[in-house]
């Protein structure tokens, strides 16, 4: 794809009046921090101990889960958990940990010093912490916390909520303002800072998918911000958008609200597959297959992310000509997602394979995340929908693309740029335990739910119907296993962070990419010369 | 802190402490980028909102929601098409908090498009206090609702009972002899909702004046 002219670019420059320095020391390097190594490594531990906040909240469903009947929670606490471990999930670990990467990544991989708007970045971090903080705090309040789906439809969350829900509400808000500032951030440096001679066709894909992404964040957060503020307004301020006593529609909330969420759906999955773009030529040694195809396909799956929404609402009664135009529409999907496919297939075919952690991990999403693509087909033919509509179907169906896809992908990426970032190889070893102990533990407990989902167990429900027990049974079995597996993941960041085997500045054989030609731990200022791309 | 009096985007830019040197073109053009990407953000805040009078354009032109007209329809006497027969089924829907009853005076009529027709509801307040409810109609087919015409109906209006009072609500519709073959069965359900204690007078009886 790319050669690179230059191996030392940490190389101390005297024209530069500037004056170089190590990270300086203390609490107050983090806050005040406008390095973009220092803000990707808050967001990724940011979204690190969100994950597990969300996990344990996984494990309360779960547990309440593991018998029929009601023993552990009240539903009111169980519908908050489903809430607000969705909300987390999708707004406190996914989408963090994929910014975290590209506040890491992006600038050595497209040889800039630093982050276009470094202090701009400094915010959109910062104000992070605030918003889950509110909106954890609000299941302490009286009356408790958002308990109507991480996906608030009316009337659930106006008539229906609590009165804690604007906290929730200014939290989404919080939670927008920052992801809109981190892609502004990341389309200015992509767009701008780029290394002469790094054209557009040699980016990265990681680089390429995470431009697309912060293009999808700009059009459809401001939306998420409009639908939680007519909440607000419906709720507190007697406005009627939703609420059909006052002219409003209920059913328009919908509309709304999956305008935005169908493009948050590839928000979350298109850096993946930069990642995974970036792990499997690096694995088998061969280059990538397909480059500028995989660079279409991403647009093309953006731009179509803008033309399914409905598939999330065929049951509310629309007209058979919209059920099948969002219907076909989003079959459409399939195609450029399946050119990834065959591409990465392609790549792998007869290359010099060997599978360590992060190839394992890269593996194992195309696999699964082809899994969930395959379900979310079925779910997309508009008469069998009305069978799997919200049941357990669409929740394997959408966690097979989020902890399969999206987890799996940030996971090999973090086994793939560790030793770029802490200078230490990771334990090999512990690295392959987490990733067995994950990928055997994620299918006992995301497969079975399949079969839950087409005998009719339905979503959101604490309670169900005897005949569910033994697979829901299993299915919590998995979970707490998939649980307690991520702590091996921290145990092997922690161990490789403290110490372990000295990393190369290209510590895997057909690793291509600028972010390999400096140093291993990368310095604080890496490529404060420009290095030439030819 | 020489960055203190740096330029006026300071909140973004920055270029002490060494980290980089940005030249002037190039802020200058990211400023650019900037301004255009903050105006799309702030662009698409607004169209979340302009999906609100979109939908219901969209809904109202294609006819796709059952929504029907919010205001009176003028009955301009036609030629009743005989040769055809619709059955008007009348449903009755109260949402839960209004203690309320209320009944259609037939569940089931045969009508001949074009032919002017009346009927009513009735409704009785349960409790004792005065209670205000606003009828929503919605009609099955949705495509059937641009066919179906009021030129009066208490759903334009709001209703305010008297504790323990009952009246008649009147509905006088006719069918639009344009209504397509395919349809043969129009339902005509309205939910009746407490808006007591909200907000929604001055928006309701504006739509009834138009």
């Amino acid at each position: 794809m790319s050669t690179i002219t230059q191996d030392a670019p940490a190389a101390h420059d005297d024209h530069h009046d500037d004056h170089h320095h190590g990270a300086p020391k203390g609490l107050m390097r983090w806050v005040l921090t406008t390095n973009h190594k220092d803000i990707g490594t808050l967001y990724l531990w940011f979204s690190f101990i969100m994950f597990l906040t969300g996990g344990a909240m996984a494990m309360v469903i779960r547990a309440e889960l593991f018998q029929p009947g009601l023993q552990l929670v009240d539903p009111n606490f169980f519908n908050q958990m489903t809430t607000v471990h969705g909300l987390i999930m999708v707004f406190g670990a996914v989408m963090p940990a994929f910014t975290g990467l590209a506040n890491w990544l992006i600038p050595m991989m497209i040889g800039a010093p630093d982050m276009a708007l470094p202090r701009m970045n400094n915010w959109s971090f910062w104000i992070l912490p605030f918003a889950f903080a509110i909106l954890l705090s609000s299941l302490f309040m009286e009356g408790g916390g958002p308990n109507f789906g991480w996906t608030f439809y009316a009337p659930l969350s106006t008539t229906y909520s609590p009165d804690s829900t604007a906290l929730f509400v200014f939290s989404v808000h919080i939670m927008g303002i920052s992801s809109i500032m981190g892609a502004i951030n990341v389309v200015v440096t992509i767009v701008n800072m780029r290394a002469p001679g790094m054209t557009w066709m040699k980016l990265p894909l990681f680089v390429w998918t995470w431009l697309i992404t912060a293009f999808l964040l700009i059009a459809v957060m401001p939306v998420l911000a409009g639908t939680v503020t007519m909440v607000l307004t419906d709720k507190y301020f007697g406005t009627s958008f939703f609420d059909a006593a006052g002219g409003g529609d209920p059913v328009m909330f919908q509309h709304i609200f999956w305008f935005f969420g169908h493009p948050e759906v590839y928000i979350m999955i298109l850096p993946s597959f930069g990642i995974i773009s970036a792990i499997v030529p690096a694995f088998s040694r061969k280059p990538l297959f397909g480059y500028s195809s995989m660079v279409y396909a991403t647009a093309s799956i953006a731009i179509l992310s803008f033309l399914v929404w409905a598939h999330h609402m065929f049951t509310t009664g629309m007209p058979v000509f919209a059920e099948l135009f969002f219907m076909y529409c989003t079959m459409l999907i399939a195609v450029p997602t399946g050119v990834k496919v065959f591409n990465w297939v392609a790549t792998m075919w007869r290359g010099s394979l060997t599978f360590e952690t992060p190839m394992l991990f890269a593996v194992a999403f195309i696999i699964l995340f082809t899994i969930g693509g395959f379900s979310g087909l079925m779910l997309a033919i508009t008469p069998v929908d009305f069978q799997y509509h919200d049941t357990y179907f669409v929740v394997a169906h959408f966690h097979y693309v989020l902890v399969t896809g999206a987890i799996f992908s940030i996971m090999a990426a973090a086994y793939y740029w560790l030793p770029k970032w802490t200078g230490n190889m990771y334990d090999e070893k512990l690295g392959k335990i987490h990733f067995w102990c994950s990928t055997i533990s994620v299918n006992v407990l995301f497969f079975p739910m399949h079969f839950l989902g087409l005998a009719g167990m339905p979503r959101r429900i604490p309670d169900y119907a005897i005949q569910f027990a033994d697979v829901n049974q299993i299915v919590s079995i998995g979970g707490f296993a998939f649980g307690l597996s991520q702590l091996i993941f921290l145990a092997v960041v922690i161990k490789c962070i403290r110490g372990g085997e000295k990393a190369a500045a290209k510590p895997w054989d057909g690793a291509e990419g600028l972010e390999w030609t400096i140093a291993s731990p990368a310095p604080y200022h890496s490529f404060t010369t420009p290095p030439e791309v030819k | 802190m020489d960055y203190r009096q740096s330029c006026a985007l300071s909140l973004i830019y920055h270029t002490t402490r060494g980290e980089v040197a940005m030249s002037q073109t190039q802020a200058k053009s990211n400023r650019k980028l900037i301004m255009m990407l903050i105006a799309g953000a702030i662009g698409m805040f607004g169209f979340g909102f302009a999906l609100v009078p979109l939908y219901d354009v969209l809904c109202e032109q294609l006819g796709i929601n059952g929504k029907t007209q919010s205001t009176a329809a003028q009955y301009t006497p036609i030629a009743v098409d005989e040769s055809r027969t619709i059955t008007v089924e009348f449903m009755a829907q109260i949402q839960s908090d209004l203690p309320w009853e209320f009944t259609p005076e037939v569940r089931r009529m045969k009508v001949h498009p074009g032919e002017l027709v009346r009927t009513h509801y009735t409704a009785q307040n349960m409790s004792n206090a005065s209670i205000v409810g606003q009828a929503i109609p919605s009609v099955s087919p949705g495509q059937g609702a641009a066919y179906f015409n009021k030129t009066e109906c208490f759903c334009f209006n709001q209703q305010a009972l008297a504790g323990k009072q009952d009246a008649a609500l009147p509905l006088i519709f006719y069918v639009d002899p344009d209504l397509p073959e395919s349809i043969t069965t129009l339902t005509l359900s309205y939910t009746l909702y407490n808006i007591t204690d909200k907000g929604y007078v001055a928006r309701v009886e504006q739509g009834a004046e138009q």
